[in-house]
C-alpha cells in the first residue's frame, strides 16, 4: 500500500459549468442511483407488490359497491380505478427519492458530493431521474397486471401513450417533493413514512377511487382542484376508460393541460426549494 | 505569504454553541497541521468551513490560494477531503466509486477510469476491486474514502480523524499512506482526538477547545510548556518517602518535589535525562531507599492538555457530538503513559 506520490500535483480539471455539465454530472449521478436500484432488487420488489395489491383489493373487494356513470358493474370499477392506481403509484416515487437523499446525507455521501466541483443540482436531478427510470419500469409491469384482470385501453395506442407521459411527469414532479423532504429530515426511516403519509390524504381526496361528483359540494372543490385528480382526468379520457367527471371545474374540462401545468410547478417550486437546501445543508 | 490554508477569525454559531469562536490558521504549504482537541471542540466544524460544505458567520478562509467564501467551487478543485465516516457508497463497488468521483472532478470517462484502476492498485484494493464496498472490512473501507479524496492528488487535503475506530494495525498502514502522501508536497490539515496521532505526524499542532485556538506549536515546543522531563519514583514502604525526597530535591531542577503519600508515589522536574536517572538510581540505593518502581518521563501531550485546559482531553462533555465512538476509546488510556 503506497501513496500516490509520483502522481501529477494537479487540481481538477476547470469545471466547464452551464448546460452540458450540469447535465453529464446529472447523469452520472443517475447511473450510480440505478446501479444502487439493480443491487437492491428487493425495493423494486416491494414498490411493485403495493399497486398490484392496490388492484386486486380495490377492484375485488370496492368492485361491486361502487356506482360509476351510473353502473355497478365491477369491471366497470376496474376500468375506472387504474388510472387512479397508476397515478398513485408514480406519486410513491416521492418515498424513493426522499429515504435515498436522507442516506446519502446519514452516510456523509451528500458532503462528499459538495466537496467536489460538480454542479449544484446535479446529486438531486440524478437521483430524481433515476426514479423516473424506475417509476417508469413500475408503470410498465402494472399496466400487464391490470391487463390481465380485464383493463382495457379504449381510445387508441398513441393516446394512451400520451397518458403514460402525463404519469411519468407527475412521478417525477413528486420525486423533487421527496427530495425536499429527504433533505429536510434526519433519517432514512423519517424520509420515507415523511414521503408517505401526506400522500394518503392527497390521493384519496381526489377522483381516483371514487366518483368525485357524488362528494359533498366542498369536498367535490378540494378533489377537482387535486393537482393529482387532473392527471387521472387526463389518463381516464386519454385510456377511454370510464368515469370522466362532467365537471364544470376548469382543471376538469382541460385536464390535460391542468395535469401539465400542475406538474411543471410543482418542478419549478420544489426543485428550487430542495437544491437552495441542498446548497446550504450541514 | 499565506500559507495552503490561511483562515482568520472563523465564527461560527449553532443556536447557543459557539462552535468556533475565531479560529486562526496557517499551514505552509507542503507541511501538516494538526488540529488536536476534544470532541466538540470545533475540530470538524473548522474542517467544514475549509471545505465549502459550511458558511461561517465571520471570518475568511483562504484555501490553495483562493477565497474560500467567494468562489467555493473554484476551492474544491483543489481539496481533497476524506471523512470519519468513510463516505464511500456501499453499494457501489471500490472501482465504481473511484470512477464516480472521477468524472464528478470533471475527469474524462477514460481518465476517471484509469486513475481509478491506478488507486486501486495503489491501495491494495485491486483484488476487491469489483466487488462492492459494503463487503470491505472498515480498514479497506477508509483507505477506499482516502483514494476517493486523491483521485486528482489535490494539492490541498483535509482530514477528519481519519483513523478513527481503526484497529491499531490499520491506523499504523494509514500513517504510512498519509506520511507518503505529505513527502510528495500534499499540504495537509488533519483533525484528531489521538494525541500520539498528531505527535505522530503533524509538523504543527493546535489544540483547540470550546472553538478556540489556545495553544500552538511543533509537538517539543508544546512539550517543552509542561515543563519537560521528570523523574517518577515510587517507594517501597512510607516511611522512606522522607529519605527519597531529599535525593530527588538535591537532582531536581526547581526542587519542588510533588508528593502523592498513599502510592508513594515522588515526582520532580529534571534536566539530564538516562545519565541523570542512573545517578538518582544509585544515590536512593546508597541511602537504603528501596524502590518499587522508578523511571524517566517525558511529557505526552495528555500532559500538554491537560496543563492547557485542567481537564484530559477525554473526559471532557460534548454537547454537539453525543456519540463519539473515539472517545471511549481514547478515555482507556492512561493519561500518564
Amino acid at each position: 500500500m503506497t501513496a500516490a506520490t509520483d502522481a501529477p500535483r494537479l487540481a481538477a480539471p476547470r469545471p466547464r459549468g452551464g448546460i452540458v455539465q450540469s447535465l453529464t454530472d446529472s447523469l452520472v449521478v443517475a447511473r450510480r442511483n440505478l446501479i444502487r436500484m439493480r443491487r437492491i432488487p428487493e425495493m423494486m420488489i416491494f414498490g411493485l407488490v403495493q399497486p398490484i395489491m392496490f388492484v386486486v383489493l380495490f377492484s375485488y373487494v370496492f368492485g361491486g359497491s361502487m356506482n360509476i356513470g351510473g353502473s355497478t358493474d365491477p369491471s366497470v370499477y376496474r376500468n375506472f380505478l387504474m388510472a387512479g392506481i397508476f397515478a398513485q403509484t408514480v406519486t410513491f416515487a416521492t418515498a424513493g427519492a426522499g429515504a435515498g437523499i436522507a442516506d446519502d446525507m446519514h452516510k456523509g455521501l451528500i458532503d462528499r458530493f459538495r466537496s467536489l466541483p460538480m454542479a449544484r443540482g446535479a446529486v438531486l436531478t440524478g437521483r430524481t431521474l433515476a426514479d423516473l427510470v424506475q417509476t417508469a419500469l413500475t408503470v410498465v409491469v402494472l399496466a400487464v397486471v391490470a391487463l390481465l384482470v380485464g383493463w382495457r385501453i379504449d381510445a387508441g395506442v398513441p393516446k394512451a401513450l400520451a397518458a403514460f407521459a402525463l404519469l411519468l411527469l407527475l412521478g417525477y414532479a413528486f420525486s423533487w417533493i421527496g427530495a425536499l423532504i429527504g433533505l429536510s429530515v434526519r433519517t432514512p426511516e423519517a424520509a420515507t413514512s415523511g414521503g408517505l403519509i401526506w400522500l394518503f390524504p392527497v390521493t384519496f381526496t381526489s377522483n381516483a377511487f371514487v366518483d368525485s361528483g357524488r362528494m359533498t359540494p366542498w369536498l367535490r372543490h378540494v378533489a377537482e382542484w387535486n393537482p393529482f385528480s387532473a392527471t387521472v382526468q387526463a389518463c381516464r379520457e386519454l385510456f377511454g376508460n370510464p368515469g370522466v367527471s362532467p365537471s364544470d371545474a376548469w382543471p376538469m374540462q382541460h385536464p390535460v393541460w391542468a395535469s401539465v401545468i400542475w406538474s411543471l410547478l410543482i418542478i419549478v417550486v420544489f426543485r428550487t426549494l430542495a437544491v437552495r437546501k441542498y446548497r446550504s445543508a450541514a | 505569504m499565506p500559507g495552503a490554508i490561511h483562515a482568520e477569525g472563523l465564527v461560527k454559531t449553532f443556536g447557543d454553541v459557539r462552535a468556533l469562536d475565531g479560529v486562526d490558521l496557517d499551514v505552509p504549504e507542503g507541511t501538516v497541521l494538526g488540529l488536536l482537541g476534544p470532541n466538540g471542540a470545533g475540530k470538524t466544524t473548522t474542517v467544514r468551513v475549509l471545505t465549502t460544505l459550511l458558511r461561517p458567520d465571520s471570518g475568511r478562509a483562504v484555501v490553495a490560494g483562493v477565497d474560500v467564501l467567494k468562489h467555493p467551487n473554484e476551492v474544491r478543485r483543489s481539496i481533497g477531503l476524506s471523512g470519519q465516516f468513510a463516505a464511500v457508497d456501499e453499494y457501489l463497488t471500490g472501482r465504481e466509486n473511484l470512477h464516480m468521483v472521477g468524472r464528478l472532478y470533471q475527469m474524462s470517462g477514460r481518465a476517471a477510469k484509469a486513475r481509478a484502476a491506478e488507486l486501486l492498485e495503489r491501495f491494495g484494493l485491486a483484488d476487491a476491486a469489483d466487488r462492492p464496498a459494503k463487503t470491505y472490512s472498515g480498514g479497506m473501507r477508509r483507505r477506499l474514502d482516502l483514494a476517493a479524496a486523491l483521485v486528482v492528488s489535490p494539492p490541498v487535503m483535509f482530514m477528519d480523524e481519519p483513523t478513527t475506530g481503526l484497529d491499531p494495525r490499520n491506523r499504523q498502514a494509514l500513517w504510512e499512506v498519509i506520511q507518503e502522501l505529505v513527502a510528495g508536497g500534499t499540504t495537509l490539515l488533519l483533525t484528531t482526538q489521538y494525541l500520539e496521532e498528531a505527535d505522530h505526524l503533524a509538523h504543527e499542532i493546535c489544540v483547540v477547545d470550546h472553538g478556540r485556538v489556545i495553544a500552538r506549536g511543533t509537538s517539543d515546543q508544546l512539550k517543552a510548556r509542561t515543563g519537560g522531563e521528570r523523574v517518577e519514583v515510587v517507594v517501597h514502604r512510607p516511611d522512606e518517602i522522607a529519605a527519597g525526597r531529599e535525593v530527588l530535591a538535591a537532582f531536581g531542577r526547581s526542587g519542588a518535589v510533588t508528593v502523592e503519600e498513599h502510592t508513594r508515589r515522588l515526582t520532580v522536574p529534571v534536566t539530564g535525562g538516562a545519565k541523570l536517572l542512573a545517578e538518582v538510581i544509585r544515590e536512593l540505593d546508597a541511602r537504603g531507599v528501596e524502590i518499587d518502581d522508578i523511571g524517566l518521563r517525558r511529557p505526552t501531550l495528555d500532559d500538554v492538555f491537560i496543563s492547557l485546559t485542567g481537564h484530559a482531553a477525554e473526559q471532557k462533555d460534548a454537547p454537539d457530538a453525543p456519540d463519539a465512538a473515539g472517545a471511549t476509546a481514547a478515555s482507556r488510556k492512561d493519561p500518564l503513559k
